[in-house]
């Protein structure tokens, strides 16, 4: 039986971003949460997912720049290991993050009398991420071409394809699992992408992990 | 001559390369100029002569000129220059004087009339008063403007509120304006003689050729002598460090003839050295590119300790080549290293002699940042992204003020 082919090909895109400066700055815990509330989430998507592409080869991993700049500016482990540990895959959108970053700094600001204040230089600096997304040459019909165009596209067309369309855009899903279930009816693999945790892998780590997947599920059609 | 883009993508891939000429064809035939103060010398002339060819390349036509000034003008652009690092220095009424006839004198020979002018550093910034209707104009600041002198800064800023976009290396560089400014970070050509890989025999000739030995961890910091680059700081450290670990230190920067206070710095450098056979103190010429690049491949560990710094792109040419790099948290250098993963950030002398310690004696988390390091570069501070920066910000110009924009 040949392999089902899309009416509607996947476009493969890439987001590139250039970084706005705010001219915000906070030089503790207070000033970060009143700078987050009047946040745009192109500044929380910023400073929550830049060092997915940016810092994609470091090992271990830094966590997001509130994160960072908590455990390593203010030296405020336990917050920073909160903030490193908020599952923002479960969150669907930039403002939920917001407040959910907000509210966990605020949680602890409540058991904390006295405030840490960076030194001077070291302030934690808004910035604002002005996405720019546009097509590839990439284009795939079925299962086969989609795997052959995830093996060329840079790791920008991932991060795209797997965080942004989710967070920035509001879709409700990641554009590989709509497209696979929706137009190649790969519902199990559609399933698989979706469960996986895109902050736990470097941008390599996940394409190796997407291509072994369809791997599995191309030997498994040939095997029937 | 400049390589041409397909020779990065051995380090950048092509995926990069093809962005690159994605972003390109969306600007094919889209005129830009830029304008700086000198054609030879410094860091702009240098990033220039080496992305123009780029952006013709892809499809942006893109020129350069240079304003002309006489020595009275060009001193008065260096004393702006050192107040917006932060010197408390001020303006005469005749040094404004002369800056405005010379910007008068530039206007009256320039013609401004392409789609977008990019205008570099101060000395040309008054050129926006022959800005054409329908034009855009950046205004890219290469200084570190962490703590401008207020009256020379007051001085400039009309003229910079004029811009569409103004352009800084690092975020505490920026200013309260109501103009756009974004973050774009000068970067390192892998391909140029300073950075490109050399063999073995190349590296050893020249190590050997300063009297160093080869068979002994070297520590090197690489810079102007200079005492924002704080030498004396690193010999101190040094001696620190060398009383728990055999190893050498050098110091080596450019020519510093032309600069009296430079000499100056040089010569403290020799005295705190003298009687100490391990630490070499030795000045090249700006073009001795190859040795530097030896150098770097040749140390342990590589040292920036600078008091301030506009970015310090030796720390990216140090981490390209896959060396731990120890730097003071200072101007671009925290975008540079992240603390512990990247490289090691540090604060005091007493501070820069621990982590030499710790890097001699834990080679294998030494070599790890190293390796994370030149990942890092490979990313965010080549020649390419730098390219791919650029030509966003040309497109951003006709969507001032948004953040998701499609480009289909």
């Amino acid at each position: 039986m040949p392999p089902p082919v899309a009416r509607d090909p996947f476009r493969f895109y890439t987001r590139l971003t250039l970084t706005r400066l705010t001219g915000r700055r906070a030089a503790d815990l207070a000033e970060m949460v009143e700078h987050l509330r009047h946040a745009s989430g192109s500044v929380i998507f910023h400073h929550t997912h830049h060092f997915l592409v940016q810092h994609q080869h470091l090992s271990p991993e830094p966590p997001n720049d509130f994160a960072f700049w908590v455990r390593n500016v203010l030296q405020e482990d336990q917050l920073g290991e909160r903030l490193a540990a908020i599952d923002t895959v479960q969150i669907p959108s930039l403002g939920e993050l917001r407040e959910r970053t907000i509210a966990v700094i605020e949680d602890y600001l409540a058991t904390r009398r006295e405030l840490r204040t960076a030194p001077p230089g070291e302030e934690f600096h808004f910035m604002d991420a002005i996405s720019f997304t546009l097509p590839t040459h990439h284009e795939a019909s079925t299962l086969a071409e989609f795997a052959a165009g995830l093996r060329e596209v840079g790791y920008a067309t991932i991060a795209y394809h797997l965080f942004e369309a989710r967070l920035r855009v509001g879709a409700e899903d990641n554009d590989f699992s709509r497209w696979l279930e929706g137009e190649l009816d790969e519902r199990d693999l559609a399933a698989a992408i979706r469960s996986l945790d895109p902050y736990t892998h470097t941008m390599e780590g996940l394409r190796q992990r997407l291509l072994r997947m369809i791997a599995t599920r191309l030997e498994g059609e040939q095997s029937r | 001559m400049t390589a041409g883009l397909d020779a990065y993508a051995p380090f950048v891939g092509h995926a990069t390369i093809e962005e690159l000429r994605l972003l390109g064809e969306r600007l094919r035939g889209r005129k830009v100029q830029n304008i700086n103060s000198t054609a030879v010398g410094g860091g702009v002339a240098e990033i220039l002569n080496r992305l123009i060819p780029l952006l013709l390349e892809v499809g942006v036509d893109a020129r350069w000129d240079v304003i002309r000034g006489g020595d009275e003008f060009f001193a008065v652009t260096k004393t702006i220059h050192n107040a917006l690092h932060g010197q408390a220095v001020t303006l005469t009424e005749h040094d404004i004087a002369v800056f405005r006839e010379t910007t008068e004198q530039n206007l009256a020979s320039l013609a401004l009339s392409d789609d977008i002018v990019f205008i570099h550093d101060p000395q040309p910034a008054g050129l926006i008063e022959k800005r054409a209707p329908g034009s855009h104009w950046i205004w890219r600041c290469h200084i570190d403007m962490s703590a401008p002198s207020p009256p020379v800064w007051e001085f400039l800023r009309p003229w910079v509120e004029r811009y569409d976009a103004a352009v800084f290396s690092a975020p505490q560089f920026s200013r309260t304006l109501p103009i756009d400014q974004v973050l774009i970070a000068p970067s390192i050509d892998p391909l140029a003689d300073k950075n490109r890989e050399l063999d073995a025999r190349t590296i050893e000739s020249v190590v050997t050729g300063l009297g160093i030995d080869p068979s002994r961890p070297l520590v090197t910091q690489v810079s102007r002598f200079d005492r924002l680059k704080d030498p004396l700081g690193v010999i101190d450290a040094y001696l620190l460090a060398r009383k728990y670990n055999d190893c050498q230190l050098l110091l080596v920067g450019g020519s510093a003839t032309d600069d009296p206070e430079g000499a100056q710095v040089l010569a403290e450098c020799r005295e705190r050295a003298a009687g100490h056979p391990d630490i070499h103190v030795v000045e090249l010429p700006p073009t001795a590119n190859i040795e530097i690049n030896a150098l770097q491949r040749a140390s342990s560990v590589i040292l920036q300790k600078s008091l301030r710094e506009g970015f310090g792109l030796t720390v990216s040419e140090a981490l390209w080549k896959g060396k731990p790099v120890i730097a003071g948290a200072v101007g671009g250098i925290p975008l540079q290293i992240t603390h512990r993963y990247s490289g090691i950030l540090t604060h005091t002398i007493d501070g820069t002699a621990y982590w030499i310690k710790q890097l001699l004696n834990a080679p294998d988390f030494a070599q790890r940042l190293g390796e994370n390091g030149r990942e890092h570069v490979r990313q965010n501070f080549l020649l390419t992204r730098h390219l791919r920066d650029y030509m966003l910000l040309f497109l951003y110009l006709s969507h001032l003020g948004e953040s998701l924009i499609p480009l289909d």
